[in-house]
């Protein structure tokens, strides 16, 4: 199996690829358009701010490649985010995969939310083996308002969509490759789709 | 709900840990990742890694740490000690770690905290604050704690928060090492100043100190080293103790 994490300098990417060879898997970087193309799971990644990895995707054209996809591909963090139409971080544009947009905490508990938080009524392939309200490891300031394409649910004062499907892409806003050993079932389920 | 976090520090020299660590059953008792993957594996949320070498291979053998401890373990962790640049920050998170926690260099140059939250986002940006009370009032601490500076701790806490800080580290000097529980008064003051997560640390002796610091305190994180090394509290017996509190923890 060919797994391809796109690389295009926004985030820790170091970690997902080590997640996937604990797995028994082996992921390549790359931002080459006929590599991620070729890839059998596409693996996009994220952490930082939305306008800047937006600006890097684009430089590369990758903005254009993404949405065309056909194989599975997984937006983990930031990822998620930009393939939603809009982020209101920098008022960035985004890939407009996910049909909702992305905005920012306003409730009374403390921002960016960090840490371990629950997810539940889990509706998706991608968590299998999963247990409802089970932890996953959380870093961020911009949210998914509830939608039709969420296939999980987290409460952070509002309840917010913590992972969205549609067709072939996945999207998670918490980190798998952060999240022990749950975390890592979620990766293999979406490696093995 | 989001939980309350528990966070092993583990202080290193030379890609080695520190201080005595009294696991029975590590192979190695100077390795960092093996003690780090035994955390990770007990219910630790998060790990610190504290560098203390000061020589001039520091900056290499810190990174090929974490690339280690990366390759290893499975819960977030971040990395301190030395780091005074957006080069050395983006060495080490590319390598694998997931948050940086600067201190001296702050004081000294306020203005990277600006620049590291600009570039690299504030959710990765734990600044840390040594502080001890000098005629009542908390003011900010160099070099562990040594060397005192005219910053009080409450202005500096909402400077780094304003600057971009994605969470402060708190540590009190007057409670650091002597097992009576941590600055909960202050603590809760930060944590009401500020809106951004406070981790306690400095002063964990048993588990109550802990269902102290999360309410009394109301800390998000709390941070200890010698409790968990030597095994005077095992991390699940601990979690076990704050939920029975009402405290939200993962178990």
């Amino acid at each position: 199996m060919k797994i391809v994490i796109i690389n295009y300098g926004a985030g820790n990417i170091q970690s997902i690829k080590f997640a996937i060879q604990r797995l028994g898997y082996e992921a390549v970087l790359s931002d080459n358009s006929e590599v991620i193309k070729s890839a059998d799971k596409v693996i996009f990644p994220g952490v930082g701010e939305a306008s800047s990895a937006m600006a890097k995707l684009k430089s590369t054209g990758l903005d254009k490649l993404i949405p065309t996809l056909k194989q599975p591909v997984l937006g983990i963090c930031l990822g998620m985010q930009l393939m939603c139409n809009y982020c209101e971080e920098g008022n960035t544009q985004g890939l407009e995969i996910f049909d909702v947009n992305v905005i920012k905490f306003d409730t009374s508990e403390k921002v960016p939310q960090i840490g371990w938080n629950q997810i539940e009524n889990l509706n998706s392939k991608l968590f299998k083996g999963i247990n409802e309200k089970e932890y996953m490891y959380l870093v961020h300031s911009f949210y998914v308002p509830l939608n039709n394409e969420a296939i999980a649910i987290t409460d952070y004062g509002i309840k917010y969509a913590s992972a969205l499907q549609k067709d072939n892409f996945y999207g998670v806003q918490f980190h798998p490759e952060k999240s022990s050993k749950a975390g890592e079932q979620i990766l293999k389920n979406f490696l093995e789709l | 709900m989001l939980t309350k976090r528990i966070i092993p520090c583990l202080d290193i020299k030379n890609g080695r840990t520190v201080k005595g660590v009294n696991f029975v059953d590590l192979r190695d008792a100077g390795d960092p990742v093996e003690l780090a993957e035994i955390y990770a594996n007990n219910g630790a949320d998060e790990l610190v890694f504290l560098d203390i070498t000061a020589t001039e291979q520091r900056r290499k053998t810190l990174v090929e740490l974490v690339l280690h401890v990366a390759e290893k373990v499975n819960i977030p962790f971040t990395v301190g000690g030395g780091i005074s640049s957006v080069e050395d920050v983006e060495i080490l998170l590319n390598s694998g770690a997931d948050k940086v926690s600067i201190n001296s260099s702050a004081v000294k140059n306020p203005k990277l905290i600006n620049d590291l939250a600009a570039r690299f986002g504030s959710q990765c940006i734990v600044v840390a604050i040594d502080a001890k009370q000098i005629d009542k009032e908390w003011i900010v601490h160099l070099v562990g704690g040594k060397v005192p500076t005219e910053i009080r701790l409450f202005d500096w806490a909402k400077e780094v928060e304003q600057r971009g800080a994605g969470e402060i580290l708190f540590t009190s000097m007057d409670h650091d090492g002597t097992k009576n529980g941590f600055a909960n008064e202050a603590l809760a003051y930060l944590s009401e100043l500020v809106n951004i997560p406070i981790i306690a640390s400095g002063g964990a002796g048993n588990m109550q100190h802990f269902t102290d610091t999360f309410i009394e305190g109301k800390a998000d994180a709390a941070l200890a080293a010698s409790v968990f090394h030597f095994k005077e509290i095992e991390i699940i017996d601990l979690k076990n103790e704050l939920k029975k509190n009402n405290i939200p923890v993962r178990l």
